[in-house]
């Protein structure tokens, strides 16, 4: 794998549209063509070497390309979105649509990610050392398809909205949550090891949450069913087992409705 | 003699009532009595009149003191400080006629600008929900003729729409609602006791920031689904009242108001109440309608609708339209610091925007056009006073229900004031000519 490092140099005046970084768009470039990759700030049309020293080449392909960013890109938008393979390390904070869309590969963020994170993600791996904002791995506005497949494992706090429309694939907060988790989602899995608000699980269809912490208030939609005995991300517990959302639509499989599922650790 | 002018639109409140009549001196230049408006309508009408009324541009120097301008000189700070740019925001529009829009959103083309109006601040999360899940609505007409279940969730139209409930919703005899109000059920939804709930046959006095759990709870019940002992401080039984109530109607319509929009779970609220409105199609017939504010902001939804494909918070910067709550809403660009230049028309953001937003507007270059001396107008580098749309000028507007009724002139605006269209096509001018383009 070649690696191709991106060392941000001038501060912007406003923020950047950088969607260009990602290994799909490297791949096959050297550092100079890299820096004359555009980027967007606000009306203007830049170049990446103008905010960004670049060094390293790129691998033949998306999949043998890795981006490192040495430092904080705070102001720096879209980093990641719609990339196929390989791999970016961000060594610092990002701000909103880290790998949004994204299909495959790998972004590691070592400090916290905004809002938007993870959009209507369809493959790969999102880990985030720090905090993320608000409607990771949810879906874009008025899509019904929020993240389909792929994980995302933030180590610190998530804050609202969180998989909203989600209907496949993995999401991981080690820390807390924000309200509304998995609204309206139709399938996938949501782990969240520290305490929950309210509103979780509200309009949900299908698919899975693991609260380890505590919930303050119950969607009234929820019936609790049984205790059961998991592991779950490692942690061998007893779960209460809730089903919901009572107030809405469900299938049927085998004759059996299907319900969204809330497990709380006792 | 005076003449009276009849069937004058009121240009302030969403319910945008039709039916006033204008008393104007003989000379057609002064507005003596304005009939059958509300106490704001008939303000809005008289402070046309004011004594102290702006007539000239006013710009401030560094230290913050104003000296007086040319128009001239208004429409060419306002066309370079757009040009100058990289990410100007245009924010207001709702207190303006779809004309003027129209003109505003070519400059915001031209200049690669957000263009964002008042929903950003109120039912803006009305429209992500519409865009989540849709919306079973019907007309005001509808209401007033058919409507005997109306449930009013999170507003107070005795105050904030004052002629609302005598003209459409609870008072008026329909076609098919001869009865009035005696043959309608009023339910209201609120944490408070406002004037409203007083009048309600039941009053849903539910804790604060529980609408999205009480919303659940009335599915649950209409599904026929179990609940628990109370939900949002209400109890289960008030509840499977509640649900029946509806069902059991011939046409249930459900008002909100900011109440929901703009508290917790914002969209969601509104996203699960037009949900609860479709499952009672399964019963009967329901429809779900927000109370909208500004006369025209339903109509700048639609201008920008029809022009960008987005509603609100339409960002233009890349020379194609972007959309998304919670990056390109006004709140969140001057939270960030991600614009550079604010241009404010049709609204008042001084006075309905957290204080570092207003902060952050009053260090950047900034313009405000509005009849009035505004909060708005205190922070920004120029104001630009115009004349009154709706009042000295005519135009279209839409109603909450989302109806275009075609304002009226009444009386003439002072001499030599120039309308926000006007305005707007001299900034579009200069614009041009700055840009180069024919
Ligand atoms: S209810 Fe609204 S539109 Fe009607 S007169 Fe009053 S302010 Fe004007």
């Amino acid at each position: 794998m070649e690696t191709v490092t991106l060392t941000p140099k001038e501060q912007s005046e406003l923020y950047i549209d950088a969607e260009n970084i990602t290994p799909d768009t490297f791949a096959g470039k050297s550092a100079a063509e890299i820096a004359e990759l555009q980027v967007f700030e606000g009306n203007q049309t830049q170049t990446l070497g103008q905010y960004f020293e670049v060094a390293g080449t790129a691998g033949a392909t998306a999949e043998e390309t890795k981006i490192v960013i040495k430092g904080d890109v705070t102001k720096v938008k879209y980093i990641g979105m719609r990339m196929t393979g390989g791999e970016i390390v961000v060594e610092g904070s990002a701000d909103m649509y880290v790998g949004a869309w994204m299909e495959g590969g790998r972004i590691h963020v070592q400090g916290n990610v905004d809002s938007f994170s993870g959009t209507g993600m369809k493959g790969g791996e999102i880990e985030v050392d720090g905090n993320a904002g608000n409607y990771l791995g949810a879906a874009y506005r008025g899509d019904w398809r929020g993240m389909q497949a792929g994980t995302i494992r933030v180590h610190g706090d998530a804050g609202s909205d969180l998989g909203t429309f989600m209907n496949g694939g993995t999401i991981i907060v080690e820390g807390d949550v924000d309200v509304h988790v998995g609204t309206h989602a139709e399938g996938g899995t949501i782990i969240v090891k520290g305490n929950g608000t309210s509103k979780i699980g509200g309009q949900m269809v299908k698919g899975e949450i693991y609260v380890f912490g505590t919930i303050d208030v119950m969607m009234p939609g929820y019936i609790y069913r049984e205790d059961v005995d998991l592991e779950v991300d490692g942690d061998s517990a007893r779960f209460a087992l809730f089903e919901g959302d009572m107030g809405e639509r469900h299938s049927k499989r085998k004759g059996q409705v299907i319900y969204g599922k809330i497990y709380q650790k006792y | 003699m005076a003449k009276i002018i009849s069937d004058v639109v009121c240009p302030f409140c969403g319910t945008l009532c039709d039916d006033l009549e204008v008393k104007v001196s003989d000379d057609g230049k002064e507005i003596l009595e304005v009939y059958n408006a509300c106490v704001i309508g008939t303000e809005k009408f008289l402070h046309s009149q004011a004594e102290d009324r702006l007539k000239v541009p006013q710009m401030q120097d560094e230290e913050g003191n104003s000296k007086d301008v040319s128009v001239d000189d208004a429409v060419e700070y306002t066309a370079q400080m757009l040009c100058n740019a990289k990410k100007p925001l245009m924010y207001g529009w709702s207190s303006t006629n779809c004309e003027a829009q129209s003109v505003g959103h070519e400059i915001a083309e031209l200049v690669g600008a957000v263009v964002d109006n008042t929903a950003t601040v109120c039912h803006g999360t009305t429209l992500i929900a519409l865009q989540d899940v849709g919306v079973p609505s019907c007309t005001l007409g509808e209401v007033k003729n058919r409507a005997d279940r109306i449930v009013f969730w999170g507003c107070n139209p005795a105050h904030a729409h004052p002629r609302h409930m005598s003209r459409y919703s609870i008072f008026p005899r329909g076609f098919f609602t001869g009865k009035g109000h005696k043959a309608r059920k009023m339910v209201v939804v609120d944490p408070r006791s406002t004037d409203t709930a007083k009048m309600a046959d039941l009053h849903m006095q539910i804790e604060q920031g529980r609408d999205y759990e009480l919303l659940s709870a009335l599915r649950v019940a209409i599904r026929g689904n179990p609940l628990p002992e109370t939900v949002a401080g209400i109890p289960r039984e008030t509840i499977q009242d509640v649900a029946e109530t509806l069902k059991s109607g011939r046409f249930v319509i459900i008002f909100f108001g900011m109440g929901v929009t703009q508290s917790l779970s914002k969209n969601h609220n509104i996203d699960i109440a037009i949900s609860l409105t479709r499952d009672l199609n399964d019963y009967t017939k329901a429809a779900i309608m927000p109370m909208r504010g500004h006369y025209n902001v339903t109509g700048s939804g639609q201008v920008l609708g029809w022009q960008f494909g987005y509603p609100f918070c339409v960002d233009l910067s890349r020379g194609f339209a972007r959309y998304n709550p919670g990056d390109s809403t006004s709140n969140d660009l001057l939270r960030r610091g991600e614009v550079d230049a604010v241009f404010v028309l049709g609204s008042d953001p001084g006075a309905h925007f957290p204080i570092s937003s207003v902060k952050k507007i009053a260090h950047l270059p900034s313009v405000c056009v509005d009849p009035h001396f505004t909060p708005t107008s205190a922070v920004c580098k120029l104001h630009m006073p115009v004349a009154f749309v709706g009042v000295e000028e005519a135009g279209c507007a839409y109603r909450m229900d989302n109806v275009p009724i075609e304002t009226r002139k009444v009386v003439d605006a002072p001499e030599g004031m120039l309308s926000d269209e006007e305005f707007l096509k001299r900034v579009l001018t200069r614009v041009k000519e700055i840009k180069g383009v024919a």
